[in-house]
C-alpha cells in the first residue's frame, strides 16, 4: 500500500513545475490572437465602414464641422471580433496582440478618439455623406447623434461604496 | 486612499466570490482555467469561496440582467467590508453587445462601485492574472484614453484614396 503512494508521489514529482511565471515573466499569446485595436489615424480615411460592421456599436461616428469627421472608439464594450480590421479598405485598423487591458476606470482608458480631416465636395463644400438622411439612418454607425454608453440611461440606484 | 488600504490588507490573499449576472459562460469558464495548477492563482492567495459572507472580492461576470438586479444588491450588501468588486469581461465593463438590450443594465458599474475592470470577450487567463496583479499592485496598468488628429495641411493628406 505504501509502494503505491510512493510510486504516485515519485510520478507527481517527475511532471516537475507547471505553472506559468506569467505576471512577473511575459507569455505572448498564439499566432492568430486578436487584441487591443490600434488605429493608424493616417491611413484612416473616414468612410465609417467599420462603424457600419460593429456587432457591439462599439464605433460611432460623428460630423462636427464641414471637413472633421469625429470617430469614437468605445473599446470597454469591444467583442474583439476583428471585423472593422477585416472590412477596413485602407488598413488602419490592426488587431494588436495586447491583452493586458484591465484598469480601475476602463469606460475612460478604453476610449479612442479620433478626428478625420475628410475632403469636401468641391461643389457644395460639404462632407461626403450617405445621400439621403434616410440613408444615413440606415448605417449602424451614423444611427446614433450622441455618445451612447452602456448602463449610461439605466433606471437603477447605483449602491454607494463605503468611500463615500 | 481606500485602494492603497486595499492593496494593504488584502495583499496576503483575496477570497473570491464569483457571480454570473447573465453572462454567456465564456468569462466564467476562463475564470475556472484562472484556478487551474498551469495559471494557478492560488499563488496569490486567490480562493474561490462558495458564500459572499467569507468572501472579500465579487468577480462579477455579465452584463447585468434586470432580473438579477435586486439579488446582486443584496450580495453586495452581503459581502463584508471592506470590499472589491471586479467586472471580467467586455459585458461586465460596458455592457458588451448587448449594452442597450431592454433587458439589460448595461455593465456592473451602472449599479454597483466596481474597483477594477477587465475587458475582452472572453479575456484570456493571462489577462485575468494581469487584472489580480494590477489589483494587487504587481503589474502597472497599460491602457489610457486616446484621442488621435489628423492636420489639414499634411502633405498625404492631399491625395486622399476612395473606395471604388
Amino acid at each position: 500500500m505504501i509502494g503505491s503512494k510512493l510510486k504516485e508521489a515519485i510520478l507527481c514529482l517527475r511532471t516537475g513545475l507547471v505553472t506559468l511565471k506569467y505576471p512577473f515573466a511575459p507569455h505572448p499569446p498564439e499566432e492568430d490572437f486578436r487584441g487591443y485595436p490600434e488605429v493608424d489615424v493616417d491611413k484612416c480615411i473616414g468612410c465609417g465602414g467599420c462603424a457600419a460592421v460593429c456587432p457591439s456599436r462599439a464605433i460611432m461616428i460623428q460630423d462636427i464641422d464641414q471637413n472633421t469627421r469625429r470617430i469614437v472608439r468605445l473599446l470597454e464594450r469591444c467583442i474583439y471580433c476583428g471585423r472593422c480590421a477585416e472590412v477596413c479598405p485602407e488598413d488602419a485598423i490592426t488587431m494588436t496582440k495586447q491583452f493586458e487591458l484591465s484598469s480601475d476606470k476602463a469606460r475612460e482608458d478604453m476610449e479612442v478618439e479620433s478626428q478625420i480631416f475628410m475632403a469636401t465636395c468641391q461643389r457644395c463644400g460639404r462632407c461626403y455623406t450617405p445621400p439621403s438622411p434616410v440613408d444615413k439612418i440606415m448605417e449602424p454607425g451614423f444611427r446614433d447623434d450622441e455618445i451612447k454608453r452602456g448602463g449610461q440611461d439605466s433606471p437603477y440606484e447605483p449602491v454607494k461604496s463605503a468611500e463615500e | 486612499m481606500f485602494k492603497k488600504l486595499c492593496q494593504k490588507a488584502f495583499s496576503k490573499s483575496l477570497w473570491v466570490y464569483h457571480v454570473n449576472v447573465g453572462a454567456c459562460n465564456g468569462c466564467d469558464i476562463e475564470v475556472i482555467d484562472v484556478l487551474t495548477p498551469y495559471y494557478d492563482a492560488e499563488r496569490f492567495g486567490i480562493k474561490l469561496v462558495a458564500s459572499p459572507r467569507h468572501a472579500d472580492v465579487l468577480l462579477v461576470c455579465g452584463p447585468v440582467t434586470r432580473q438579477v438586479v435586486p439579488a446582486v444588491k443584496r450580495l453586495y450588501d452581503a459581502v463584508p467590508d471592506p470590499k472589491l468588486v471586479i467586472a471580467i469581461g467586455s459585458c461586465a465593463v460596458g455592457g458588451g453587445i448587448w449594452f442597450d438590450s431592454y433587458n439589460i443594465v448595461g455593465g456592473v458599474d451602472a449599479i454597483l462601485p466596481v474597483d477594477y475592470h477587465i475587458p475582452g470577450c472572453p479575456p484570456r487567463p493571462e489577462a485575468i492574472l494581469h487584472g489580480i496583479a494590477v489589483a494587487l499592485g504587481l503589474a502597472e496598468k497599460q491602457v489610457a484614453p486616446v484621442h488621435l488628429k489628423q492636420l489639414p495641411d499634411r502633405p498625404e493628406s492631399v491625395s486622399i484614396k476612395t473606395p471604388v
